[in-house]
């Protein structure tokens, strides 16, 4: 469980989070919704240590991520997967040394051991013949593939995806989203997602959060979603007319 | 942010790079990859670069000693003197700050900016220390052969130069440039080069790590990087000089 209590963060004077609490369940793909600027990605480099709050707690399974010493510190970072939005896969190492990294870091598998476990789950995010490519041969969403095969080599308690299927087609954003509840499901993984997209929050969002100028603004399930009567949330979650369609159309049915 | 800042912040960087590495295996290899990529990649520049300079030298050496009073060697022994006091360590240095530096700043700003290293981070790596320990120690190992070279490559073309040209004989170019050889001046030449080495690395890096933005900013942060790595290297190139030989 992460457990988040009143994270406050200021940049130059100006608050960006103003005192967030929220509770990040095992097994449940959690999706954190807002405008542009509303501190999703200052959120979640927060939760991810790569920006320390200025107040507030952040718990990992009862561990105080910003108290940890250097040790526990590490030993939570291998604990820890991330899908950064562009993918951030290492430009100079092919798919497999780049899926490889963390565990020529961490472990001290052989060399036959690692490919092994390379491929496994290069074949679980269904990328078994690319091995041998390096990142700019790959299409954008075999990139996310790449980055999310990186992110679970070793085994993560937890995982992160900053807007996962920004820039792909509807049809790889579906199988991207649908790869990452597999996955969460499969290694019992806390997952969290930065996300734009009203679909996957619609498809796997089991927690929703919703951010409005650094304040959580509404919290529930994607079926909450779809029922609530919070102004802020619905001129958001339904901004397009598709949606709002959608919306009428489940409403009316219920 | 003031000058005094971001030569603070250069040196908090340094604490960071000077730990050990966390796995001794992998600083191996990336240790071995920059060894080929910011010094073997650098051997065609500096030896064409050595062989033309060292001509000109010789040259202008030559027709600058008109008067029949001063014997000819002394092309020879000038000629190697400014090879090896100023032109291999500082010239040949500020030639690499353009190609070596500007290469370490646009790939580590293109890192920062395509959040490769915030990838690194989140992985409990130490970005810093992985990133630029294996150049430091690279170049700290490969530029010293790399001068030498361009001493010796520098020194031949003069040969050449005077030869092919016939302002000067052969006998007397090679008398000169063994005439009162001072095994000091060698070790002068390396200890800049030590030095210019380190800079050529750290001031690019810097630039590079702490870029903000997009390709722009990566493209004004290389620029940066050369400016400020030549002014740094022309300015301990004097005090090292006022320090080493006078």
């Amino acid at each position: 469980m992460i457990q988040v209590i009143d994270l406050k963060k200021n940049f130059s004077g100006s608050p960006v989070l103003k005192g967030i609490s929220t509770i990040f369940e095992k097994g449940k793909t959690s999706m954190i919704i807002g405008q542009s600027g509303s501190g999703k990605t200052v959120f979640l480099k927060c939760l991810l240590g790569l920006h320390s709050p200025d107040e507030g707690t952040i718990l990992f399974d009862n561990r105080k991520h910003n108290e940890l010493k250097i040790n526990d510190q590490r030993q939570l970072r291998k604990e820890i997967g991330m899908v950064f939005q562009g993918g951030a896969l290492f430009d100079s190492l092919n798919v497999e040394e780049n899926v490889m990294f963390p565990l020529k870091m961490y472990t001290k598998q052989t060399h036959q051991e690692m490919r092994e476990r390379v491929n496994s789950v290069l074949e679980r995010v269904n990328l078994k013949n690319s091995q041998h490519k390096l990142p700019a041969e790959l299409s954008g969403g075999m990139q996310k593939r790449v980055a999310i095969a990186r992110a679970i080599v070793m085994n993560p308690k937890y995982l992160f995806c900053d807007e996962p299927n920004s820039g792909l087609d509807p049809k790889t954003a579906i199988l991207i989203d649908n790869l990452i509840q597999e996955i969460t499901k499969e290694y019992d993984m806390i997952t969290i997602i930065n996300s734009h997209d009203m679909n996957s929050v619609m498809e796997i969002g089991e927690k929703i959060m919703f951010l409005n100028h650094g304040q959580k603004a509404w919290e529930g399930s994607n079926e909450e979603i779809l029922k609530t009567d919070n102004e802020t949330v619905v001129d958001f979650v339904y901004s397009s007319n598709l949606l709002k369609k959608v919306r009428k159309a489940y409403l009316m049915e219920m | 942010m003031n000058y005094f800042e971001h030569i603070g912040k250069y040196f908090l960087m340094l604490k960071h790079v000077f730990r050990a590495p966390q796995k001794k295996k992998v600083f191996r290899e990336s240790l071995f990859r920059e060894i080929e990529d910011l010094g073997l990649k650098s051997l065609g520049i500096v030896v064409f670069i050595s062989f033309f300079v060292g001509g000109v030298v010789a040259i202008q050496t030559a027709l600058n000693i008109d008067s029949p009073l001063i014997p000819s060697y002394l092309i020879g022994f000038a000629t190697k003197r400014s090879i090896i006091l100023e032109f291999a360590p500082t010239f040949v240095s500020i030639i690499l700050a353009g190609k070596v530096g500007s290469f370490i700043t646009s790939s580590i700003g293109t890192m920062r900016v395509t959040e490769q290293i915030d990838a690194l981070e989140v992985m409990g790596i130490n970005s810093l220390n992985y990133l630029i320990l294996p150049k430091v120690v690279a170049a700290l190992f490969f530029y010293p052969l790399l001068i030498m070279l361009s001493i010796v490559v520098g020194i031949i073309g003069g040969y050449f130069a005077g030869v092919l040209t016939g302002l000067f004989y052969a006998k007397d170019y090679i008398f000169g440039i063994q005439l009162e050889f001072d095994p000091y001046l060698l070790q002068y030449a390396m200890i800049k080069t030590f030095v210019f080495a380190f800079v050529i690395i750290t001031v690019p890096a810097y630039h590079g790590y702490y870029v903000k933005g997009g390709a722009l900013e990566v493209g004004k942060a290389s620029t940066a990087s050369v400016v400020w790595t030549s002014i740094v290297i022309i300015t301990l190139n004097y005090y090292l000089t006022q320090m080493l030989l006078s």
